[in-house]
């Protein structure tokens, strides 16, 4: 009954001028014509968006979550990457 | 028993035996996130239980907002107004959405849309009973926006809260959409009771027909449904099947009243003690035989199903052939 299997798009919308596309799902679609007809159908019926991206999901690679603390960790450790690091007197004013 | 047949709209899920080399460290570790109200995402570590059980919720729950299409597609065509007909078409159009919302969160579990839609098809995956009643009248459509979309908002308010990230995240989408389904409804269920004896008669039928197989939405009561343990432990579960119940009596019985209409209920009474709207025992017999595929509707849904599927396999055959030669 399985029938042939229609390939994965990921969606991501520019919800507003000035704003960057935004991941907000999935479909299927045999092309990326049908993809991008299916994803104004079903993600932008109340005026969701300006454009629309559809990427094949095949063509995302992802972060491990395993690798999650080798990734990541070595970001939060260097508090001196932020500006409240550093001290500067109250009299000088915002800075 | 009962609970082996129920389907998603309910959230009663089944505990399964945990495999034996399952690690234990990782287990511990997954519950620990989830009682901290971190949110599991797809390729995080997770127990095959946990898998299996959403897997299953979110499909039957995905075939519930497909076959929901069809008792109130009967009436597009014959909606009494432009008006009445463009916000019918807008919903069921809704409901299409919301079912390809929820696969597409199921998938992200692992399972393929096309096993998910043959499990449907098969009769392997329920839906939800409520979808196997007539819809013989206008009124219907007014009752089953006002009160099977209120009860279905009802369940999946507290999932947009659930510990599984592309669930929650699929939950806020339909509920922020499903509060113009009931509005509409109502307002055709007031319309109906304003006017001509004949149409409040017609609205008061309705009602009768559908209040019952709506309460029963929520499912088993909680005494007799086993099987949310886990569920519940998982924060996939939040609000037990009889709370959300009487949450939706409360909420329903003063909208009731404002329609004029009554409730077909004897027994409902209002406990001043507790503030709460009691009602009357449920024919849980009734429900089961709908389960168990003896509902009015059970063989038409299946077979509009099945038509809308195989109709549909040129068009689909037709769109790969000509990505393939395409690309």
């Amino acid at each position: 009954m399985t029938g042939p299997m229609i390939p994965i798009w990921e969606v991501f919308i520019r919800s507003r001028n000035g704003l960057a596309h935004k991941h907000v799902g999935s479909l299927h679609a045999a092309d990326a014509t049908l993809a991008l007809q299916a994803a104004r159908d079903l993600y932008t019926r109340r005026g969701e968006g300006l454009s629309i991206w559809v990427v094949p999901s095949q063509a995302i690679t992802a972060s491990d979550p395993a690798d999650k603390g080798m990734m990541f960790e070595p970001a939060a450790s260097k508090i001196y990457r932020h500006p409240t690091f550093y001290e500067v007197p109250e009299e000088v004013g915002h800075m | 028993m009962l609970q082996n047949k129920f389907d998603s709209m309910n959230h009663v899920t089944h505990t399964f035996p945990m495999h034996p080399n399952e690690d234990a460290g990782l287990e511990v570790r997954f519950q620990e996130r989830v009682d901290a109200e971190e949110r599991i995402e797809p390729n995080d570590w997770m127990p095959a239980a946990y898998r299996k059980t959403l897997t299953r919720q979110i499909s039957q729950h995905a075939h519930s907002e497909i076959v929901g299409m069809l008792p109130e597609g009967n009436w597009i065509t014959r909606a009494p107004s432009l008006r009445r007909k463009a916000a019918l078409l807008a919903k069921v159009q809704d409901e299409c959405g919301h079912g390809l919302y929820l696969y597409a969160a199921a998938e992200t579990l692992g399972a393929s849309r096309e096993e998910l839609v043959d499990q449907m098809l098969s009769g392997k995956a329920k839906y939800s009973s409520i979808f196997n009643y007539p819809t013989p009248t206008w009124a219907d459509i007014g009752a089953i926006g006002w009160l099977v979309d209120g009860a279905a908002i009802m369940n999946q308010i507290p999932l947009c809260r659930c510990s599984y990230g592309p669930y929650a995240r699929a939950m806020i989408r339909v509920c922020k959409e499903e509060s113009f389904h009931q509005r509409q409804g109502y307002e055709i269920m007031l319309a109906l009771s304003r006017g001509t004896p004949e149409q409040k008669d017609m609205a008061q039928d309705a009602l009768n027909r559908w209040w019952w197989p709506c309460l029963m939405m929520f499912g088993p009561p909680d005494g007799a449904s086993q099987h949310s343990d886990a569920s519940t432990r998982w924060k996939i579960k939040r609000i037990s099947n009889d709370e959300l119940r009487q949450k939706f009596v409360d909420a329903t019985v003063p909208q009731a009243n404002f329609l004029g209409l009554s409730l077909p209920d004897p027994g409902l009474k209002f406990n001043s003690e507790t503030g709460h709207w009691e009602y009357g025992a449920i024919d849980w017999n009734e429900f089961k035989q709908v389960l168990a595929g003896h509902g009015p509707c059970n063989r038409d849904r299946m077979a509009a199903r099945w038509k809308a599927h195989e109709d549909g396999a040129w068009v689909r055959e037709a769109a790969l052939a000509y990505a393939r030669r395409h690309s």
